[in-house]
């Protein structure tokens, strides 16, 4: 039941074009602003509808396949939407949707300029995620990942004060030299195996390398993806990147970007190398040591934190070391906790970075410490905001704790306390960092917010839609998009196992 | 008939117009240009028609005058030289429909001559490529570097004295080549390539035979500028005019690559000229010194034609890397990078020019970011042409670098994958420079303030005219293409080069 097999389709090409198609069009629109934001919204739903039109035959067992051209001896640039690229596509895809309305409420309320470079970017941004997210090798994976790190810079630094500036040249350096590090270790798997390509359960001739070469090799893989997926200690540009515009923030800073990460480290474990090559090497305790301790470490930077937006950031580190977490732990319930904790964070972190957006626009407040009473002023706002912050924290009903659930489950099946504890901590630290800014903002009393109210409908309509769907993919995981199904196909596949 | 001449055509065609020009131009000046231009369009096609031929049906002979080849002259279009001799067509060709207007603000008064000395540099190069016989090359060796220092010389006031040292190491170099031939013809009785090939191998233990060698590699390796013989490179270069820096650098070390190509790899075997001395080992190493040496000068050029040109001696460090590996796949990446340094280098030398007509200098220190409002296509170039040089995909740069690092894993050559990889790092640190200068209003530097404000720097500044803005703007473009066609190259065209010696 868990083979695959591959019919051509130019959908999943087609998918990503159509918002690279949309760049020039929203180029020579710079002068009509509302035909410019009309682009956008097209292309971001015709590439929803595009993705969402692959579910079906995925859920069946049937993957769509684009083959493009060779390029390299043997490699051809090749696009595979297999049940774990369809997983990451909806999710990118679907909540660039809610993004493009939010966006156009923001960058209109804060009249910012360059708004032409700032759409265009976007766009380029998605075609390069949904790359990632369908590349059927290593080296296309490869060529749209960098892509992706190329198109996010005009957004890192779209301030241009020096701080943001300050922020891109960190951005780059981090990843431009995961970059050079993933293409080196890929060119020494092509000479070692043989092939690039992408195969659930890993490949097989790693098991005949020697155990250094294996180790070396992952960890250059590691390093690579890492960088993005923001695994302690490379993380440092993650909270530095916030200088970007909140909506930037909300999409790239929690979902495309860093969920390429978390992504790739996905694709690189279970699809390269493989849990089998995984176990035998010892290579997932560390990934699980990694991911445990940047869990721990980013919750209690996140703490020190007053800015709201790098408060969020470091929770995003913590978070994205949960599906790295759940990659390590090599059993079928642990995947499928990381492979939710993909879905699951992004709506809801998506949601907090919106509230933060609209307090900014509002209230121009950046600042924890000057929330007393936004909750009165703002209150779908801060409502949104504290059921998205106590479902990281894992409280049930709110996605979060399907997540959590699925992790401790995973970890209890490999018999291992420690990823229990850590889980748990990091709940309650959780809970520690977010219920404050909740306290401030509905308890607390200040004369700040008296002449405000909500944010315009652009911005307020998709961050309580976000913040219902999280509310919704806790009571039925399965909902809609069936990211609970796909979840159990991926795990199936990788793990070689009939019914998880 | 005219499969038979294929090999001359090309140089001929640069030839006989070199020749013409003076003799028209003094009558009617404004016949140099069109002249010139009608000869380079005119070697495109018969280029490409060599480099289809021979792919095709396999290597060219012919023999000057009929005198069969070890007594005669033979020339020979083989798909390395066929290849080259189309890049040179193309490339030449864009920049000479840029240098229209870049001469004629730069040198109005010196139109013929500079025309004809194109041509003259243009037949040099590619009598090189087509040439089969060790001694004729070094005479067209002579004609395109001598054609090459009245290049340099017509520019500005540095020029001469930039022109006079090129000049002198350009004429040691020679020198150098020449004694080897020599030492080459002493030893095997022949000058004609592929009958040196044939006896090397019963005489390679001969002392002389190696000093030739070594000889004709440090000539060779000082044309090439590969470091640490560089140094006339960056003062050349950058005071050269525009349009003549855009054609010597994207071009003129990419002829001394082939020349060493053709010497270590086709006359010489190498597999067995490194049991006797590690050439292409030390070719390597050196290449490795260029790479780090040539980006951190780059780092600290103030200027962006000499910043270019030190970042010439690194991008020909590559080269050098992709040779002395001596790997296959090392092969492959050096070829590509010939073209594809040759494409971006031209590109940004072609930007470089916009800069200096449009603002009258190129200094990167006086650049900001009202530049990119005013220039917004020579800009964009800029970005794509620095993104090739750093090596990102889906550009051309990525893919020649990608061979390199399969070439250096498949010699287990670790150093050197981690040196390709590094440069390729260095690059982005001196473009983002520039690129940041170039898009962003707040940078850091000592005249930062100055600019922000409003201080010097022209404001009313257009885009460089059309002529100027399509050859830059098609080899952005290209970089584009091939980056995603370069498979299809490698496969087609590049592999059937790959010498006998390395598979």
């Amino acid at each position: 039941m868990n083979d695959l097999s591959t019919y051509p389709s130019a959908v999943p090409l087609l998918a990503i074009l159509v918002s690279a198609a949309s760049v020039p069009l929203i180029g020579i629109s710079a002068r009509r602003p509302n035909l410019r934001e009309f682009w956008t919204l097209l292309a971001a739903g015709a590439k929803f509808a595009l993705v969402l039109s692959l579910l079906p035959s995925v859920l069946a067992n049937q993957v769509a396949e684009t083959r493009l051209f060779q390029v390299s001896p043997g490699i051809d640039l090749t696009l595979r939407a297999d049940p774990f690229g369809v997983f990451f596509a909806l999710i990118a895809s679907g909540l660039w949707i809610l993004t493009s309305f939010y966006s156009i409420g923001y960058v209109r309320g804060l009249k910012e300029k360059h708004q032409t470079r700032y759409f265009a970017s976007f766009a380029l941004c998605l075609s390069a995620t949904l790359g990632v997210a369908f590349a059927a090798n290593l080296l296309t994976f490869i060529i749209f990942f960098e892509i992706l790190t190329i198109a996010t810079y005009p957004l890192v630094i779209h301030k241009q004060t020096p701080e943001a500036i300050a922020a891109g040249r960190k951005y780059l350096a981090f990843t431009l030299t995961a970059g050079v590090v993933l293409v080196a270790a890929m060119a020494a798997v092509l000479q070692l195996t043989g092939t690039l390509d992408f195969q659930p359960g890993g490949l097989r001739a790693f098991r005949d390398l020697s155990p250094v070469a294996v180790k070396i090799l992952f960890g250059m893989f590691l390093a690579g993806v890492g960088v993005k997926a923001a695994i302690m200690p490379l993380h440092a540009w993650l909270p530095a990147a916030m200088a970007a515009p909140t909506p930037v923030s909300a999409l790239l800073h929690a979902v495309a970007v860093v969920k390429s990460g978390v992504f790739g480290v996905v694709r690189v474990t279970d699809f390269l190398f493989g849990p089998e090559t995984l176990s035998r090497f010892g290579l997932n305790e560390v990934m699980l040591w990694l991911a445990g301790s940047t869990i721990l470490l980013a919750s209690c930077l996140a703490f020190a934190e007053d800015n709201l937006k790098r408060r969020l950031a470091y929770s995003t580190v913590g978070h994205l070391s949960y599906v790295v977490l759940g990659a390590g732990l090599l059993s079928p319930s642990g995947l499928i906790g990381g492979l939710m904790h993909i879905a699951n964070h992004a709506t809801m972190k998506i949601v907090l970075f919106f509230c933060a957006g609209a307090i900014y626009v509002n209230a121009h407040k950046e600042k924890i410490s000057e929330l007393d009473g936004i909750g009165r002023a703002m209150p779908w706002t801060m409502g949104a905001f504290a059921l998205a912050s106590l479902g990281l924290a894992g409280v049930p009903p709110v996605s979060g704790f399907v997540s959590k659930w699925y992790l401790g489950l995973g970890a209890l099946e490999g018999g291992s306390v420690a990823v229990v504890t850590v889980l748990l901590v990091s709940g309650l630290l959780n809970a520690g960092y977010f219920v404050p800014i909740v306290y401030r903002a509905f308890f607390k009393q200040s004369e700040n917010f008296n002449s405000i109210g909500e944010a315009s409908a652009w911005m307020v309509v998709p961050l309580i839609l976000a913040a219902g769907l999280s509310l919704l993919l806790g009571l039925m995981p399965d909902l809609f998009f069936h990211f609970f199904s796909l979840a159990k196909q991926i795990a199936a596949q990788v793990l070689e196992v009939s019914n998880p | 008939m005219i499969e038979a001449n294929l090999p001359l055509l090309v140089p001929l065609t640069f030839l006989i117009p070199a020749l013409l020009i003076p003799l028209i131009g003094l009558r009617v000046p404004g016949a140099a240009y069109p002249l010139a231009l009608a000869a380079v369009a005119a070697s495109i096609p018969i280029a490409g028609f060599g480099l289809f031929r021979v792919i095709a049906g396999g290597p060219v002979s012919y023999t000057l005058g009929g005198w069969e080849a070890p007594i005669g002259i033979e020339f020979v279009l083989d798909p390395l030289a066929s290849f080259l001799t189309l890049l040179v067509s193309v490339v030449s060709c864009l920049v000479l429909i840029h240098a229209r207007h870049v001469v004629s603000v730069e040198h109005p008064d010196k139109r013929v001559p500079y025309y004809s000395l194109v041509l003259l540099l243009l037949a040099g190069f590619c009598g090189i490529m087509a040439t089969g016989d060790l001694f004729n090359l070094y005479v067209f060796l002579e004609i395109s570097s001598l054609a090459g220092y009245g290049l340099v010389a017509i520019g500005d006031k540095r020029s001469p004295v930039a022109a006079y040292r090129y000049l002198i190491l350009g004429s040691v170099g020679t020198g150098f080549y020449l004694l080897g031939t020599g030492f080459i013809y002493v030893m095997s009785g022949s000058l004609n390539m592929a009958d040196v090939a044939r006896i090397l191998p019963h005489i390679l233990d001969q002392p002389p035979v190696l000093a030739g060698l070594i000889l004709m590699v440090t000539g060779i390796g000082l044309k090439t500028a590969l470091f640490p013989l560089h140094f006339w490179l960056p003062d050349a270069y950058s005071s050269a005019p525009s349009s003549s820096s855009a054609l010597l650098a994207p071009l003129g070390t990419k002829v001394g690559a082939y020349v060493l190509i053709r010497i270590l790899f086709f006359v010489f075997d190498p597999g067995a000229l490194e049991q006797r001395v590690p050439i292409t080992s030390v070719i390597a190493w050196l290449s490795v010194g260029g790479v780090l040496y040539g980006s951190l000068m780059a780092l600290a050029q103030q200027e962006l034609k000499r910043m270019l040109a030190y970042s010439s001696v690194a991008q020909i460090g590559y080269i050098g890397l992709g040779l002395g590996m001596a790997t296959p796949l090392g092969f492959v990446g050096a070829v590509l990078h010939i073209l594809n340094h040759a494409l971006m280098k031209a590109a940004l030398f072609l930007v470089a020019g916009n800069l200096r007509v449009q603002l009258g200098h190129s200094d990167i220190a006086a650049m900001d970011h009202r530049l990119s409002r005013q220039m917004p296509w020579s800009m964009a170039a800029l970005v794509v042409g620095a993104l090739s040089m750093i090596g990102l995909p889906p550009t051309a740069g990525f893919f020649s670098k990608w061979y390199l690092v399969l070439g250096g894993i498949q010699g287990s050559h670790w150093v050197f994958v981690a040196v390709i990889l590094l440069g390729g790092l260095l690059n982005t640190l001196y473009f983002f420079r520039v690129i940041e200068r170039v898009y962003l209003p707040f940078w850091r530097g000592p005249s930062g303030r100055a600019a922000a404000n409003g201080g010097p720097g022209v404001v009313e500044n257009r885009e460089a005219r059309f002529s100027m803005l399509a050859p830059t703007l098609i080899l952005a473009a290209a970089l584009l293409v091939l980056g995603l066609t370069s498979s299809f190259l490698v496969n087609r065209v590049i592999h059937p080069m790959i010498p006998a010696g390395l598979l």
